[in-house]
């Protein structure tokens, strides 16, 4: 019988992220399909009572906690060391947990001094025939696989966004079994300085966003008077973003050429870049701009429900089963009245 | 005083990103269908790796950098006849699967060991590089799991950035969710650094390195050590490319206003 342990980092208020409350809702589930699996939430952080509190009727058994001003930031060693003391002290078989950039980076670490296994990018989860099973995605999204494992601990984070969000009730109080652990002074040798965000009116990726708005490197080329547009293209496409609150992603190309020394849309980084070495967002809907569809850009997309895309070649590979709608068109032009359009509306 | 490093670069080899891949089953799992045929590349994050280790070997003279990598003895020789003209390193090859279905711990052991088995490798130096994620298994899991086999426990991963200090400590930037970055304090090595893309361009292919590392590459390449990764409990139900090809409108021989409108209506709904 597996011993199921949801495991999160709490924020620095003490609550929980809605990645944790999502990965709580996948344990819960992959709980009841064992059959007569027991569920423990182990919380981690500055505080976790505000944490414990909020999912006390999640129908745990027991609530497990490491606290102290030593596991308030995200570094390896004392979250490593802070989940390791958690899924020993639950005896956990399987460790349900979120994969925020925080987890991701120590739990992988916790399975190898556990003697168990880590499985990220977790896309769904279940049990057959009371053994669990997990979907992952293989090559960057371009295939999906499902995965089963004897060598426990298994742990197994979930991509945030994946899955709904556990939305029990709320007003009840956990008590929560505090584990001491006391982190030796080789575990301090790194400390977090702090968070480097774009200003508010620079931040272009939002992940909670409608659409992801997708600029390919047509925007940098030449257009139909011999010339570039840069400066035109880069005024487009904020407004649209201001106006429309989409999240803006690139494709590699254009995110490569600042460093081929060509002109480059100023907002842009290797943190917008969607694909097969940028990112695989989750947002409802997409719409690309001046990008071909080429394979190692689209299998960004893998997770973005309806596509639309302007693009002046009718032949791109978005034409290719790739997007519901193609528009054949310019994209300045079209942006353009877009924007009008948008600008009237409010 | 500029300190000097001993940096060890992760990299595995994965097929060339335009090649279109198909899952097949094979005896030991799941494969790629032709993959002995498939051009490889190496592992474009991982890439990035390798050339902040060449440029932090280029601005702290003394600084060595190794390049240990696993794959097919075959594959390994055709991807480094390339990637030897980019960076000087010295490579340590070993001969096994570079498949992305192969378990990450198995492969974590293998080039830890590989790593402990560098002669004249100096701990208090040791700063081991490779990519956050690879592009074939995509985990994140690797380089984790070999930091820890190292007892390396200053690790960072998604890193962009690695500025070294007057003082021998390093502030490193690494990616966390929403486009922002957190900026860490290290006082030293050993650490870890699984790097995203970093700010570096890729290197222009130069033949005098590409002749200086070939001297001692081939010779490595012939002594590979062979390595059986063992499956550790994984397996395999099934493995299955997306079904989603959709039905393409393709919309000609409209007006910009008359398409800003229908894409207007679309994101309101």
């Amino acid at each position: 019988m597996e011993t199921l342990l949801f495991l999160a980092a709490t924020e620095p208020d003490g609550s929980l992220a809605p990645s944790a409350l999502e990965a709580l809702g996948a344990a819960r589930s992959l709980a009841a399909a064992l059959g007569g699996c027991s569920l423990t939430v182990g919380l981690q952080g500055q505080s976790v009572q505000t944490a414990a509190d909020r999912i006390a009727g999640c129908g745990a058994t027991r609530f497990l906690g490491v606290v102290g001003q030593d596991f308030g930031s995200a570094r390896y060693a004392s979250d490593a060391a802070a989940a390791e003391a958690l899924v020993r002290a639950s005896q956990a078989t399987v460790v349900v947990a979120p994969g925020t950039s925080r987890l991701s980076r120590c739990l992988p670490g916790v399975a190898q001094r556990t003697g168990g296994q880590a499985d990220t990018h977790v896309t769904a989860l279940g049990a057959r025939e009371n053994r669990p099973f997990v979907n992952r995605w293989y090559y960057r999204q371009r295939m999906e696989a499902v995965v089963q494992r004897t060598q426990r601990p298994w742990i197994i984070l979930v991509d945030p966004g994946s899955q709904p969000p556990w939305d029990g009730s709320t007003g009840n109080t956990a008590t929560v079994e505090m584990i001491e652990l006391n982190l030796p002074e080789a575990a301090r040798k790194t400390s977090v300085v702090g968070v480097r965000a774009p200003a508010a009116d620079a931040q272009t990726i939002r992940p909670d966003a409608n659409l992801l708005f997708v600029t390919g490197a047509g925007w940098t080329k030449k257009q139909a008077d011999g010339q570039a547009h840069v400066a035109e293209a880069e005024q487009i496409i904020l407004e649209f973003l201001k106006r429309s609150r989409a999240s803006l992603g690139s494709s590699k190309s254009l995110v490569d050429l600042g460093g081929e020394g060509q002109a480059v849309l100023s907002f842009l980084s290797h943190l917008n870049q969607i694909g097969q070495t940028g990112a695989t967002p989750r947002h409802p809907k997409g719409l690309s701009t001046c990008c071909h569809g080429e394979e190692p850009h689209t299998v960004g997309w893998r997770f973005i429900n309806e596509r639309r895309a302007i693009s002046l070649d009718p032949n791109c590979g978005w034409a290719r089963g790739k997007a519901d709608v193609l528009y054949v068109a310019d994209a300045f032009a079209v942006m353009r009245e877009t924007n009008k359009l948008l600008a009237a509306k409010t | 005083m500029s300190t000097a490093y001993h940096v060890v670069v992760c990299a595995s080899l994965v097929p060339d990103p335009l090649q279109t891949l198909e899952p097949v089953a094979g005896p030991a799992g799941p494969a790629l269908k032709n993959e002995a045929m498939l051009p490889f590349v190496l592992d474009p994050w991982a890439a990035h790796a390798l050339y902040e280790a060449a440029n932090l070997a280029r601005n702290r003279p003394g600084t060595k950098v190794w390049l240990v990598s696993l794959g097919p003895k075959a594959k390994l020789q055709q991807v480094m006849m390339t990637v030897a003209q980019k960076a000087p390193f010295e490579f340590v090859p070993l001969d096994g699967s570079a498949s992305g279905f192969a378990e990450a711990s198995a492969v974590a052991a293998a080039l830890a060991e590989g790593i402990q088995g560098i002669p004249g490798l100096d701990r208090s130096k040791l700063l081991v590089f490779g990519g956050w994620e690879s592009a074939s298994r995509g985990a994140g899991v690797t380089m984790s799991m070999v930091g820890e086999r190292l007892g390396i426990i200053d690790q960072f991963q998604g890193v962009d950035e690695l500025k070294i200090q007057d003082d021998g400590s390093f502030e490193v930037v690494e990616r966390l969710e929403g486009g922002q970055h957190q900026v860490s304090r290290c006082a030293g090595p050993p650490a870890l650094f699984g790097w995203a893309t970093g700010h570096l361009p890729e290197p222009k292919n130069n033949p005098q390195i590409g002749m200086i590392n070939m001297r001692t590459l081939l010779p490595a390449l012939q002594k590979a050590r062979a390595v059986q990764l063992a499956a550790a409990g994984l397996s395999f139900d099934t493995v299955v490319l997306p079904r989603q090809l959709r039905e393409t409108r393709i919309v000609k021989d409209r007006s910009a206003e008359e398409i800003a409108r229908e894409i207007i209506d679309w994101i309101s709904k």
